[in-house]
C-alpha cells in the first residue's frame, strides 16, 4: 500500500509507474489509453466488468488492484464513470503535434462549455496550464458522472487530471 | 397486543436487507423505524458505492435505497414509520410509540439493526450554531437541499469526512481544509485524491483548537499537533469559516441490546461496546439477532451483508428455509463479508470480527 497517498492524498509519478493500472511509456505513445490511479487494495471491482474489451482485471479477492492490459485497452473511456473512486482517466498524447487529451470524471455544476478555455489542474488542484474543452460525455449510463475531454499542451499530459471546480473559479475572478 | 413472526428494529441498510431476506422466504416481517422514511443513511449517499459489482457496487447509495425499498414492497415487508422502539421486554415484547400512541408488539424473533450515532468533539465554541456533525450536513445538503454555509472546515479525514467534503463541494460550498489529528489520512486514497484535485488541503497532524463567533460560527483556529498529539504552541492559524463539520467516528446505538441484557464486549476499534454474536448474527439472548453498525462500526456494504445473514438465519430458525439450503446461502454471504473486509483497510476489522464468525457458539 502506498504511503505517499496515505499521507497527502496525491500519488507521485514514481508510484504511478509501479502501479498495475498505469500504462507504459510505449503504450502512451500509441494513442488513447486508460490510466487507473488506484493503488490501495480496496474492496472494489466495477471497472473490471465495465471494460468491453476485458482489458481490466481484478479477479479474486476483490481487493486486488486493477491490472490494465494495455494491449487490449483501446482508450475508449467507458471505465471512467464506472469507478466509484473517480480514479480512472484516459490520456491521449498522440492527439496532435503539440497537444494531449485528458479525459476525466467531473461531477460539479455548472459544466464548462465545449470549445471554452479552462484552467487545468494537477493532482493537488494547482492550476498548471490552460486547456480547451473538446468533449463532454454524459450518457444516462454514466449515472450523472460527466466525462470531460480536455486538450492541454503535451508536456502536462502526465500531470493534468481535472479542471478547476466552479466555486474556485468564481473566487479568483 | 399484536404479534408478528419477525420484528426488525431500524430501517437502515442492515434492517432492510434482513427484512427482505426473511420476507423472501415467506416470513412475516414488520420493519420499525423512528424516521418518516426508511433507508437510514442510504438516501444521503449520493456517491457511487465501492464493493463488488455483483452486489450493487458502482451504484449511488440513494439508488440502492430505492431498489431495496421496492424489494421490501414486493416481498410484503410491513413498515412502521415514525415509530420509536423504546424498550425490549420479556417474552420478546417490544414497546413502541407512534406519535403519542403506545403499543406492544410481540415477535417470535427480533433483529436489532439500530445503527450508530456520531461522535462529537468538544472545544471552545463547539455549541455555536454552524458546528455540526457530518450526518447533519449531509442531511441538510442531500435530503433537504439546504447548504448551511459557504465556507466549511471539516474535522476528520475518514471516508465520511472525505465523502461529505466532496459532497459539500458538489453543493457549491468551499471546503477550506480537512484537518486530521492522526499523521495519516484515515479514508481511501481515491476519495482523498478527488478532494485534493479540487484544491482542498488535507492537514494531517492538525486539530481544531477553538471556534469563535458572536451568534454563529465566524471562524476557527486550527493548530498543528506533535507526535504525541499535543498542540504545538505558535502553530495556531485563524481561518474564516461559517461551518465546522465533525466527522470523528461513530458509536453503536446499543440501548435496546443492553436492555435485553445481551452480553457485550468492549472493542474500541469497532466503536466501543458491542453485543457478542455468532456467525448467524445471533446475540447471546435467545431469539435476538443483531446486524449492521450495532455490531461494530463498518460500512453500508457490510451492513447489507450482515442484514442478509441475520435474515437468512431467522428464516431458517422459523422453518422457512431448509438447513442445507440455508447453510449454502449463509456461507455465500459470509464469503462476501470476508471479501469486503479484505485489503489493508479491512484488515483490522476482519481480525476483530473473525472470532464472532466461527460457528454457532458465541465465543468470548
Amino acid at each position: 500500500m502506498s504511503k505517499e497517498l496515505k499521507f497527502s492524498g496525491v500519488i507521485s509519478e514514481e508510484e504511478l509507474k509501479k502501479c498495475p493500472g498505469y500504462p507504459s511509456e510505449e503504450r502512451f505513445k500509441k494513442g488513447p489509453v486508460a490510466v487507473i490511479e488506484c493503488i490501495q487494495e480496496i474492496p472494489c471491482n466495477p471497472c473490471e466488468a465495465a471494460c468491453p474489451f476485458g482489458a481490466i482485471e481484478i479477479g479474486e479477492p476483490i481487493t486486488n488492484s486493477p491490472v490494465l492490459d494495455e494491449k487490449k485497452c483501446k482508450g475508449c473511456g467507458v471505465c471512467i464513470s464506472s469507478c466509484p473512486g473517480l480514479a480512472i482517466f484516459t490520456v491521449d498524447i498522440s492527439y496532435s503535434k503539440t497537444e494531449a487529451v485528458i479525459s476525466f470524471p467531473f461531477e460539479y455544476l455548472p459544466l464548462p462549455k465545449i470549445g471554452e478555455k479552462a484552467k487545468a489542474v494537477n493532482r493537488e488542484g494547482k492550476i498548471v496550464t490552460i486547456g480547451r474543452i473538446l468533449k463532454i460525455k454524459k450518457p444516462p449510463k454514466n449515472d450523472h458522472t460527466p466525462i470531460i475531454s480536455l486538450a492541454v499542451p503535451k508536456k502536462w499530459a502526465a500531470e493534468v487530471r481535472s479542471i478547476i471546480i466552479p466555486q474556485n473559479e468564481k473566487e479568483r475572478k | 397486543m399484536k404479534t408478528v413472526e419477525v420484528a426488525v428494529i431500524g430501517a437502515g441498510p442492515a434492517g432492510i436487507a434482513a427484512s427482505i431476506e426473511a420476507a423472501k422466504q415467506g416470513v412475516e416481517v414488520v420493519l420499525i423505524d423512528e424516521n418518516n422514511k426508511p433507508g437510514g443513511q442510504l438516501f444521503k449517499q449520493i456517491h457511487k458505492f465501492f464493493g463488488s459489482k455483483l452486489h450493487m457496487a458502482g451504484i449511488r447509495g440513494i439508488n440502492i435505497a430505492t431498489k431495496l425499498l421496492e424489494e421490501c414492497e414486493k416481498f410484503k415487508v410491513k413498515t412502521l414509520l415514525n415509530t420509536v422502539a423504546f424498550g425490549l421486554f420479556e417474552k420478546n415484547k417490544i414497546g413502541l410509540v407512534n406519535e403519542d400512541r403506545k403499543s406492544i408488539l410481540q415477535a417470535k424473533k427480533i433483529i436489532l439493526a439500530t445503527g450508530a450515532s456520531e461522535n462529537v468533539l468538544n472545544f471552545p465554541g463547539w455549541t455555536l450554531p454552524g458546528v455540526m456533525g457530518a450526518g447533519a450536513l449531509q442531511t441538510m445538503m442531500n435530503v433537504n437541499r439546504v447548504l448551511p454555509g459557504k465556507r466549511i472546515l471539516m474535522i476528520g479525514s475518514g471516508n465520511v469526512g472525505l465523502i461529505v467534503s466532496y459532497q459539500a463541494l458538489q453543493a457549491g460550498a468551499e471546503v477550506l481544509a480537512i484537518v486530521e489529528a492522526a499523521s495519516q489520512i484515515g479514508g481511501y486514497g481515491v476519495h482523498a485524491a478527488k478532494i485534493r484535485r479540487a484544491g482542498v488541503p488535507i492537514l494531517t497532524s492538525h486539530t481544531v483548537q477553538e471556534v469563535f463567533g458572536n451568534d454563529c460560527v465566524e471562524g476557527a483556529i486550527i493548530t498543528k499537533l506533535d507526535k504525541k498529539w499535543k498542540p504545538i504552541l505558535g502553530s495556531e492559524k485563524k481561518i474564516k469559516v461559517d461551518v465546522v463539520c465533525l466527522s470523528v467516528g461513530l458509536t453503536p446505538l446499543t440501548e435496546l441490546a443492553w436492555m435485553a441484557k445481551c452480553e457485550f464486549i468492549f472493542i474500541p476499534a469497532l466503536g466501543g461496546n458491542i453485543p457478542m454474536h455468532n456467525w448467524n448474527m445471533e446475540s447471546s439472548k435467545k431469539d435476538l439477532y443483531i446486524a449492521g453498525d450495532l455490531t461494530g462500526i463498518e460500512e453500508a456494504s457490510t451492513a447489507l451483508e450482515e442484514g442478509r445473514l441475520a435474515g437468512l438465519a431467522v428464516a431458517e430458525s422459523l422453518g422457512y428455509l431448509k438447513s442445507k439450503e440455508a447453510s449454502k446461502r449463509k456461507a455465500e454471504v459470509r464469503e462476501r463479508l470476508i471479501a469486503l473486509r479484505g485489503g489493508p483497510f479491512g484488515e483490522l476489522r476482519r481480525k476483530l470480527k473473525e472470532p464472532f464468525m466461527q460457528g454457532d457458539e458465541i465465543k468470548k
